[in-house]
């Protein structure tokens, strides 16, 4: 009886879904633009200003994805390249880059060594370095290394620390730059990010069109 | 499938035609015949393989040849222009005799040169915090020193 509940809950979550979101006939894929994934109605709430006034129901909604984008932000793919230190990490268990690699002047190493240096715009099957256009670090007031659920909320949505992007922005950069999208393709012997990225597309949409909330303390 | 790169080394415009992915330390050494750069990991963990890319310093065995398209690449054959005229980095190698069995030596010279450019006076901590090339010799203290004099040549030259 309880299976057959959840069964019809997910039925009725995803008519629901596909209801109110007519661009949503399909499952998200790669090749679509964030856009694509939101509702026609969002555009017109999210000129309501930065984050919008929502209601309590959108607010959890919102707050729910951010919970998957999380997942994402703390990956050791995207978070290791997020220390907030001068010190990138590697591997599933986040030890210090070797050789000293140091953030730099540019956050992409130096003044001798440079993430070019070994890293180009695609993973190199000879020496197994991972690569992507613009490898380097985040800047450091993006480093979430440590922080916690508030702290990185905190530091993604503030224009001050997040390179002056808006929620939009922000949606767009997760789901559209060529580093980030590396994550899921990372090349061989290293996970891709733990969250699927169509599960990942989707909550950054649900996300932002519910007002685009991120943890209080 | 094969493609025509073209770039400059040591001075002069050449061009291959090569898998594009294939490391630039294979072109140097099997292509070009210029043997002083060495295949150490091909791993981009050890260093035997330093070249300068556009001036940077590059580790030839993670470098794919596309990547090398229209720039200007010196090995250690390429540091000095003659014999007669070494690069400080090459004749402090001379004064302070740091070969042991030589394998690592190019990779830590093109590393070198890259770090007297960018310290005029470098302490052993400059140099242990940025070069990361490995000697299975351990010449490292001579290394350091013939930096330190490199730094010295390369300034009293100026
Ligand atoms: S051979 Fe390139 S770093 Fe070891
Ligand atoms: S001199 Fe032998 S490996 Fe360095």
């Amino acid at each position: 009886m309880k299976a057959f509940s959840l069964l019809f809950m997910g039925f009725l979550t995803f008519f629901v879904i596909s209801a109110s979101n007519p661009k949503l006939d399909k499952a998200p894929s790669f090749n679509d633009s964030i856009d694509q994934l939101r509702p026609e109605s969002s555009s017109e709430a999210r000129n309501t200003a930065g984050l919008f006034p929502t209601n309590e129901e959108e607010k959890n909604k919102s707050l729910l994805a951010f919970d998957v984008i999380l997942k994402v932000l703390k990956d050791p793919r995207c978070i290791n390249c997020h220390p907030t230190d001068d010190r990138p990490r590697q591997g599933d268990d986040q030890h210090l880059h070797l050789f000293n690699v140091r953030r730099g002047k540019t956050n992409q190493g130096g003044p001798i060594q440079f993430c070019s240096g070994c890293h180009g715009d695609d993973n190199n099957v000879y020496s197994g370095v991972p690569g992507a256009p613009h490898w380097g670090l985040a800047p450091k007031s993006m480093g979430w290394l440590g922080l916690s659920d508030y702290e990185i909320g905190q530091k993604f949505i503030s224009k001050s620390s997040n390179g002056q992007r808006s929620p939009e922005a922000l949606a767009k950069h997760m789901t559209e730059d060529a580093l980030v999208l590396w994550g899921w393709n990372p090349g061989e012997n290293r996970k891709p990010v733990q969250v699927p990225f169509e599960e990942f597309k989707k909550a950054v949409a649900d996300w932002l069109d519910n007002g685009a909330h991120v943890p209080s303390k | 499938m094969k493609s025509k790169i073209n770039f400059t080394i040591n001075g002069k415009q050449t061009s291959v035609e090569v898998n594009l992915e294939m490391p630039l330390l294979w072109v140097i050494r099997d292509e070009l015949n210029l043997k002083g750069t060495k295949f150490g990991c091909g791993r981009a963990m050890c260093g035997a393989c330093s070249v300068h890319v556009d001036g940077e310093l590059v580790r030839s065995c993670s470098f794919a040849i596309k990547r090398a398209q229209g720039k200007s690449i010196t090995t250690i054959e390429g540091l000095s222009e003659s014999e007669e005229n070494l690069h400080p980095i090459q004749q402090a190698w001379i004064d302070e005799n740091v070969l042991q069995c030589g394998y690592c030596q190019t990779g830590f010279m093109m590393a070198g040169a890259k770090l007297i450019e960018e310290f005029s006076d470098p302490t052993d901590e400059d140099i242990k915090a940025n070069i990361s090339n490995i000697c299975r010799c351990g010449t490292h203290p001579r290394i350091i020193s013939a930096i330190k004099r490199a730094a010295s040549l390369k300034k009293s030259n100026s």
